[in-house]
């Protein structure tokens, strides 16, 4: 793939953003989207461990999988190191910054499970990204996850004390204003090729 | 072929075992906060290894905090006051919690780990809360779903507790139901007798402890309860009672008649004991008994689907309607109910439309 790596940040972010045009991750974005304050701890939190894994998973890949040939063992090998790192991260964190892990680290084991987080890592592979790249991507996904759920949380904050209809609320007009959304990005496509 | 399958398999335990090591590690050397003291109630310090919750730093210390969901802040029963040292509360707790218990420092034990010294105001009754070794020394059968199971007390031999309180049985895994579930009775003995209390259990379609009791246990096994839990018991002042309780919801009623047998009451007491049909009343002859001796006690069934070949001559209906035949001062009268929230719901509504105060009324709900 021969597509600068700071090209590719800002593809992830705006004209493919992981979450608008791929809808990955979106347990955790319905789910904590309800306030401004919450959804940016995850969202930092989404952005850290996005960057590091891809790195991570990228050395797994080529260092461990393609050697032994048994790339086909990346689903597991890939969820072990999510896990193991993010388990990692929370230790650390809390141990060394209590202020942060109240404020980030408490959302830490919602990400073991966010499917962004392994999709970014499967992307890497099938679109054959160097490490730089994957990197790039990876940090650019992050940011993108974490203006996506941002907007919707702002939206949502907003909609408080308005009527919506009753089979409508929560998760129903989320979904709805998250389509709306995805519908304004579809605006960028075409205009960087990510693979 | 093989040697494919022994590469995957040795590849795949290389990456889990060694993360695996370094995660143990890190537990070992970023999760130890040393010994910590935890203080309760500004008299008592107990020291605990800290990084761990406070729920189960406690039990740890004998001092068990009532918890149904087993620590996963899903249930909201370990609240408990943290006066210092709790941290900031946690989004995992504020959907449990109302406003005034968060400004009055309410936190839930299972959520705030012990990382610095703490210090915690829980009721004095917790202190009674102990895990206690039985063995089962007589079950009866009541009806045809439930029973009454006395446990005789192995370790700590004796228990104190006030009557309408409850325990929390714990199961063994059985048949297909491998984990172990933790479920609420309530004693249904007096607390004179301290050596051994007895539950009501009925059984539940399909519920995983009362098929354990009915189909699983035996006289002689061995069986481990906590408590006692809980604050359904008499309030002692002088008003008139309504006992409103039906099924298993007999086994507090039962407690507490047997203490007042004991101690002696004259104030007005009545028990609508509501049923389906006259196979699930029972103890009526019991019932009758304590007639006998608490003049001022009057038992009183009701059916609401008794079938034409009962020859049911008692009351029928839901019990509501026959409150007023005995209620004389609805602002001198408490309520004490013990039943399905429905069922509780229900009769809140009938006495507080008839003027008893909400305060005077006290539950005990199986949800």
């Amino acid at each position: 793939m021969d597509i600068s790596a700071f090209v590719l940040f800002w593809a992830a972010i705006f004209t493919s953003n992981i979450l608008l045009t791929n809808f990955l991750g979106m347990c955790s974005y319905l789910s904590v989207s309800r306030e401004v304050e919450s959804s940016f701890g995850l969202g930092v939190a989404v952005i850290f461990v996005l960057t590091i894994t891809a790195g991570l998973n990228w050395l797994a890949y080529h260092y461990l999988l393609v050697p032994f040939h048994i790339e086909y063992l990346q689903y597991i090998v890939f969820i072990i190191v999510i896990a193991a790192f993010v388990q990692l991260l929370e230790l650390i964190i809390e141990r060394y910054a209590p202020a942060l892990y109240y404020s980030l680290g408490i959302f830490l084991p919602l990400i073991t499970v966010n499917c962004a987080i392994f999709g970014v890592s499967l992307f890497l592979v099938i679109r054959e990204y160097n490490f730089l790249q994957s990197i790039a991507f990876g940090a650019g996904s992050g940011i993108g996850w974490l203006l996506a759920i941002l907007m919707l949380a702002g939206i949502r904050t907003k909609l408080k004390d308005k009527l919506i209809p009753v089979g409508l609320r929560g998760a129903g007009i989320s979904l709805i204003i998250t389509g709306i959304m995805a519908l304004g990005f579809i605006g960028f496509s075409g205009i960087v090729a990510v693979q | 072929m093989i040697k494919l399958i022994l590469t995957d398999i040795a590849i795949l335990t290389v990456v889990s075992v060694f993360f695996a090591i370094l995660l143990v590690i890190a537990q070992r050397f970023l999760s130890n906060y040393g010994i910590l003291k935890i203080n309760i109630n500004g008299k008592r310090d107990v020291s605990v290894k800290g990084g761990n919750s406070l729920l189960s730093s406690l039990s740890e210390e004998q001092i068990f905090i009532p918890s149904a969901c087993g620590g996963r802040g899903s249930c909201g029963a370990c609240k408990c006051k943290v006066i210092e040292g709790g941290g900031p509360l946690l989004p995992t707790e504020k959907p449990l919690l109302t406003k005034a218990e968060m400004d009055s420092g309410i936190r839930l034990a299972c959520q705030v780990k012990v990382k610095t010294e703490i210090k915690i105001d829980i009721p004095e009754s917790i202190f009674n809360i102990r895990r206690f070794k039985t063995r089962i020394a007589k079950i009866e059968d009541y009806t045809y779903d439930t029973k009454g199971i006395t446990f005789e007390l192995l370790e700590p031999g004796t228990i104190s507790f006030k009557a309408g309180q409850y325990m929390q049985l714990e199961t063994q895994p059985y048949g297909k139901v491998k984990q172990k579930v933790v479920r609420a009775y309530s004693i249904s003995s007096g607390p004179q007798n301290d050596k051994q209390f007895q539950l009501i259990i009925r059984l539940v379609p399909e519920g995983m402890c009362t098929t354990w009791v009915h189909n699983y246990l035996k006289e002689g096994d061995e069986v481990y309860l906590t408590g006692p839990y809980g604050d359904f018991f008499i309030r002692d002042t002088d008003a008139d009672i309504i006992f409103v309780a039906g099924g298993s919801g007999k086994a507090p009623i039962k407690s507490m008649l047997e203490d007042l047998e004991v101690k002696g009451t004259d104030r007005k007491m009545t028990y609508f004991f509501g049923a389906r049909t006259t196979k699930d009343l029972y103890l009526t002859e019991y019932m009758q008994h304590f007639e006998q001796v608490l003049p001022t006690f009057q038992y009183i069934p009701v059916l609401s689907h008794p079938s034409a070949d009962e020859n049911w001559n008692g009351r029928t209906g839901f019990v509501m309607p026959f409150f007023k035949e005995v209620m004389r001062d609805p602002k001198n009268t408490e309520a004490y109910l013990c039943g399905s929230p429905g069922m509780i719901n229900a009769v809140t509504k009938a006495l507080v439309e008839m003027g008893v105060p909400t305060e005077k009324i006290y539950y005990d709900s199986f949800g």
